[in-house]
């Protein structure tokens, strides 16, 4: 297990030094994307338009914060990491496109994200569910809002982070996956305690 | 005093404590789970819990931003007056709570998909009733998150089977949920009664401190081997591998008709939030679980 702290824009390079069990601390620029903004990116992506935002080096957060207005700022309050596995559907074309180089969530993600992250050289950093006041004290500042008509939670934050994190890898862009790892030791588990339960099977 | 009025403060501080800081129980048990995970992944996430866990203690900020559906449990003495305005009290202080401290509006219309804006709606705040003998009255809050409450399971087992087939489903119940719930959890279980009975008791047994095992020794016993076993599954903490993926197990029970055998498992994440105040006839209230601040 190794330490880094990264800036972004985070090159394809940094991005396949990385290994499963690393931890990460980011400084630079993280959006937020949930379902509907990944949905609209790559539906601007067919259409040839234009992205409020270029994603590439960028850290990608799901995330849906508590934001208030404070005069003309806007100051994060809570921002802990929502589900990953509903990005699932979109994220290897966004990984494809737009080149973002970290995916920030929490329960990981599946196959096709993974195998995305292989071949265009991105990884998975998870961080603590229900951490949102940690997250939000790494948050320095709202840099913009793009597509707030989604609502405050589906839009794109466009935030200044300093040392993000931690962050644990948990795929890797060399197939590693580490919430699959674990799934595969938990089910080898289950008949060992099954027994020691004394349970028939 | 007026009653309406004293319970509605009473609650807003309550649910103010309760998704700000964690009572004292669940704050020792992730610090022994910090200080026994040897997995690397797993201790870096408990270090995060703790820290968050401080930082939104002394910045008094919900420590996660999933503030939970609300639901009240209230013990009644007999002699308090004036009871029938408790509900509206508890509903306002819900209200008041969402803009204050601030709470996320959690409330969703199931048919319209629409959020009411203020964690009230039909049925909710959700309100459990006791009377006891007595003229003071007893109002826990349980700010319940969204991703435990999605893995919680009910089943209807097979009485042949009996405790063993309990055993299963509880183990079976925890390697399902995975990363899923916000692990470390707690876990209520409950057998007995009736489909309803049994979730309604194992969600209730969730209330029960962490640092007091069952009265039954036979149940502690259950309790106890019940966590090592859920200890034993590799799940960890938030799903990323190590020993501790459960902080305790609370069983309860009902005796059951002879034909059945409800099951239920309730599922608390990490940010296992409750509060509860006393209030006496003279209005004044004592906070059992935090210090007022």
């Amino acid at each position: 297990m190794v330490t880094y702290k990264l800036t972004t824009p985070i090159s394809e390079e940094d991005a396949r030094k990385l290994r499963v069990n690393d931890v990460v601390y980011i400084t630079g620029t993280i959006v937020t994307a949930r379902d509907q903004a990944h949905h609209r990116a790559l539906q601007f992506h067919k259409e040839g338009k234009e992205l409020p935002i270029n994603f590439e080096g960028l850290a990608l957060f799901h995330c849906g914060p508590i934001v208030k207005k404070e005069g003309d700022r806007w100051i994060i309050v809570a921002a802990g990491p929502t589900t990953s596995t509903r990005m699932d559907i979109f994220e290897d074309e966004f990984i494809q496109n737009f080149k973002a180089r970290v995916i920030i969530g929490k329960g990981g993600m599946g196959k096709r994200t993974t195998d995305a992250m292989q071949k265009y050289g991105a990884v998975y950093g998870a961080f603590t569910g229900g951490a949102a006041v940690l997250a939000a004290k790494a948050i320095k500042s709202v840099k913009t809002v793009e597509w707030l008509d989604l609502g405050m939670p589906e839009a794109l934050w466009i935030l200044e982070t300093e040392e993000f994190g931690p962050l644990t890898i948990a795929i890797d862009s060399h197939g590693n996956n580490l919430f699959e790892d674990i799934k595969n030791k938990t089910e080898e588990n289950r008949i060992p305690i099954y027994r020691k339960l004394g349970i028939q099977k | 005093m007026n009653l309406e009025e004293t319970v509605e403060n009473v609650a807003v501080n309550l649910l103010r404590f309760a998704v700000t800081e964690l009572p004292k129980d669940v704050k020792e048990a992730l610090q022994k789970a910090y200080r026994e995970e040897t997995s690397e992944a797993g201790k870096t996430q408990l270090k995060a819990i703790l820290d968050n866990v401080e930082l939104a203690e002394k910045t008094r900020t919900p420590m996660c931003q999933d503030t939970g559906t609300i639901i009240f449990y209230v013990k009644a003495g007999a002699e308090v007056k004036h009871l029938d305005k408790i509900e509206n009290a508890l509903r306002k202080a819900t209200r008041r709570a969402t803009t204050k401290v601030p709470l996320r509006p959690n409330a969703v219309d199931p048919f319209k998909q629409k959020n009411t804006g203020d964690n009230t709606g039909r049925n909710i705040p959700y309100i459990n009733w006791e009377i006891v003998a007595g003229d003071t009255l007893e109002i826990t809050v349980l700010p319940k998150g969204g991703g435990s409450e999605n893995v919680c399971t009910m089943g209807m087992l097979v009485p042949g089977e009996g405790i063993n087939g309990l055993k299963k489903f509880v183990i079976d119940s925890v390697i399902k949920a995975g990363s899923k719930p916000c692990p470390p959890n707690i876990l209520g279980v409950a057998i007995g009664g009736g489909s309803d009975i049994a979730m309604k008791l194992a969600k209730k047994a969730l209330l029960r401190p962490l640092d007091q095992p069952n009265p039954d020794p036979e149940l502690a016993e259950l309790e106890k081997e019940l966590l090592e076993a859920a200890n034993s599954t590799g799940i960890g903490p938030m799903g990323l591998g190590g020993k501790i993926t459960v902080l305790g197990v609370k069983i309860d029970y009902a005796v059951r008709h002879p034909a059945s055998y409800p099951a239920a498992v309730a599922f608390n994440c990490w940010a296992a939030r409750r509060a509860t105040a006393r209030i006496y006839p003279d209005g004044n209230a004592e906070y059992l679980t935090h210090k007022l601040r």
